[in-house]
């Protein structure tokens, strides 16, 4: 039908039907090794998943797992062991995710400035990102040993604030600590470096203008920058949101799994270990379903709420 | 934010003040990581503690090199995440020239099905993904490894060259077309060539993620000789866990290839992601 508006006809040469034919089967060449992964290990996994947080799942002999309905959902809503992971996870998120927007933004600008060592302080903000999760966090757990730990150091010897070494990793309250300062830590550079590259989409002309017009730096930095960074910071705010609540590897190495007293579980490490030590894959799965329709949903809601507010202004 | 125009040195004051605050902050884990690595073992719980070492010795190098295949170790993370990043560049660049540049029934649909995956979160597909491996006889190999992180990464990184190959005017295309040339020769000569800045980005990101993987090796690997060194590294502190000065040490060499990658890549990087949707 397409080909009668005179649209396409009018689009050199093109489309009688075996050529269209020739040209999406093409298309489909190049898109097949890509979708075969994906369909695999990606879309398979996930059905394969649900259907297995209905079942007690026997990993042996799975023909034998028996089906359980929702059993493992209501088994889990009503463990208190999961209702502190949540807890944990949905904290580290609240405290995380500001805490690397806002200085990522400080650190954005800072880099946007056309000033002398701009690239060796770019490469040395982006120095946690590129480090891999298990050092970082081996790196803060040390920082924060009760034994001879820097920040035990500093807070008694130097600033007087404690009388006795903190105990952080003994402390399912303290613990939150050295986790999330770890997930903004680490985190800074990358937000920085994505914020650096939509500042740098800006053109001057606006800023140039604007400061003839008699705008300041600061209202010019709300009256122009603030707003064209605003697809970006959604973007950010997503993603950001999702990495936190998948949070695994610092609470898993630094907490030792959960410890003490499962009270310092995030979800994803309750849910590898509830799969893989306690051997309960529908429990796991279950898990991991709740957490996905969570992060779904979370982040439709974002996307809807900051998208409004753009068109609203 | 300031223009050069009205820029006082006051500005240019706050500015460095705050990027060497801000460094201090980055710096310092990594300092006392590298200090201890250098110092003899009785020094790693002194106090009050230091930055910089009284006495410098490479012994828990020596030591953590030689002991618990920790060469091998290197190896099998070097191999997994070379294999991983030439895979996923290829076909991540296929699926991103099909969807950048092709025109085909289901385009949109298609492509909302592979961004879904940008929204799950690797870890989630765990429990299945072990199943199907195990299914495939996949588990405690390296081809495992790689098909899962490559499968992981294409989302992001199609997503990331599709907004290259999109950049690419279209009279290039014609040009090699009239000359005869078909898709593959315009894929090969003169779409992947152009968008240099977005295969260093999408490698940069594909090489440290399979190097940092964590979780999925954790599972899927139990055989000891088949191990990354990421797994490995958390399985010493984990036996040894006052012996940092090795452990920082063991983490300093992982780094290298890292650190090395960044270094080529990196003019590339800051352009990449500009110029690729990634940004919003």
């Amino acid at each position: 039908m397409a080909a009668l508006t005179g649209e396409h006809t009018e689009r050199a040469g093109q489309p009688s039907l075996p050529a269209q034919i020739r040209r999406a089967r093409t298309a489909y060449l190049f898109l097949l090794p890509g979708f075969i992964l994906f369909v695999v290990f990606v879309v398979y996994p996930m059905l394969y998943s649900l259907r297995i947080s209905f079942y007690d799942w026997n990993i042996i002999k799975p023909a034998k797992s028996t089906w359980v309905g929702l059993d493992n959902y209501r088994t889990l809503l009503e463990s208190p062991i999961l209702h502190r992971a949540v807890l944990n996870t949905l904290v580290y998120a609240t405290i995380t995710v500001p805490g690397q927007m806002i200085l990522a933004l400080v650190v954005a600008i800072l880099l946007d400035q056309n000033i002398r060592g701009k690239t060796f302080f770019r490469v040395a903000y982006y120095l946690p990102v590129i480090t891999s999760w298990v050092i970082v966090t081996l790196i803060f757990e040390y920082l924060f040993n009760s034994q001879a730990g820097l920040i035990n150091y500093l807070l008694r010897d130097v600033l007087h604030l404690v009388d006795e070494p903190i105990r952080w990793l003994a402390d399912p309250i303290l613990a939150m600590v050295p986790i999330n300062l770890l997930g903004i830590w680490k985190g800074v550079g990358w937000s920085a470096v994505i914020l650096l590259a939509a500042l740098q989409e800006i053109p001057i002309s606006l800023q140039e203008a604007a400061a003839v017009d008699g705008a300041g730096p600061w209202h010019r930095f709300r009256t122009i920058t603030l707003p064209l960074l605003r697809p970006t910071l959604v973007y950010l705010l997503v993603v950001l949101v999702i990495g936190a609540l998948n949070v695994y590897i610092p609470v898993l190495l630094m907490t030792d799994g959960g410890q003490p007293l499962d009270l310092t579980h995030s979800v994803l490490t309750l849910m590898v270990e509830e799969t893989f030590d306690r051997l309960n894959f529908g429990g796991g799965a279950a898990i991991s379903y709740l957490l996905m329709a969570f992060v779904f949903v979370i982040s439709v809601v974002q996307i809807r709420l900051l998208r409004q507010r753009v068109e609203v202004q | 934010m300031f223009l050069p125009a009205e820029r006082k040195p006051r500005h240019l004051i706050l500015i460095y003040g705050l990027l060497i605050a801000g460094l201090v902050f980055v710096a310092v884990p990594f300092t006392l990581m590298i200090s201890t690595s250098v110092k003899p073992q009785q020094y790693t719980f002194e106090y009050p503690p230091r930055l910089i070492p009284r006495e410098v010795t490479l012994r828990n190098y020596t030591q953590a090199l030689s002991k618990d295949l920790f060469f091998l170790y290197f190896l099998n993370s070097l191999g997994v995440a070379v294999v991983t990043t030439a895979c996923t560049l290829v076909v991540s660049s296929l699926l991103a020239y099909a969807f950048g540049r092709l025109d085909f029934p289901g385009k949109e649909a298609l492509f909302y099905v592979l961004l879904m995956g940008m929204m799950i979160p690797p870890v989630m597909l765990i429990i299945p993904q072990f199943l199907i491996s195990k299914l495939l006889g996949l588990l405690n190999s390296h081809a495992g490894l790689v098909v899962v992180y490559v499968t992981m990464n294409l989302s992001m990184q199609t997503f990331l060259l599709r907004g290259f190959f999109e950049s690419i005017p279209g009279e290039l295309e014609d040009a090699v077309r009239m000359d005869g040339g078909g898709r593959w020769t315009i894929f090969w000569h003169v779409v992947l060539p152009l968008s240099r800045p977005g295969l260093a980005t999408a490698t940069i990101f594909t090489f440290l993620y399979s190097w940092d993987e964590f979780p999925w090796a954790h599972v899927a690997i139990k055989e000891t000789t088949r191990r990354t060194l990421p797994i490995a590294i958390a399985l010493f502190q984990n036996q040894h866990l006052t012996q940092w000065g090795q452990v920082f040490a063991a983490s300093i060499v992982a780094l290298i290839p890292v650190v090395v990658v960044f270094a080529l890549f990196q003019r590339h990087f800051i352009r990449g992601i500009a110029q690729s949707g990634l940004k919003g």
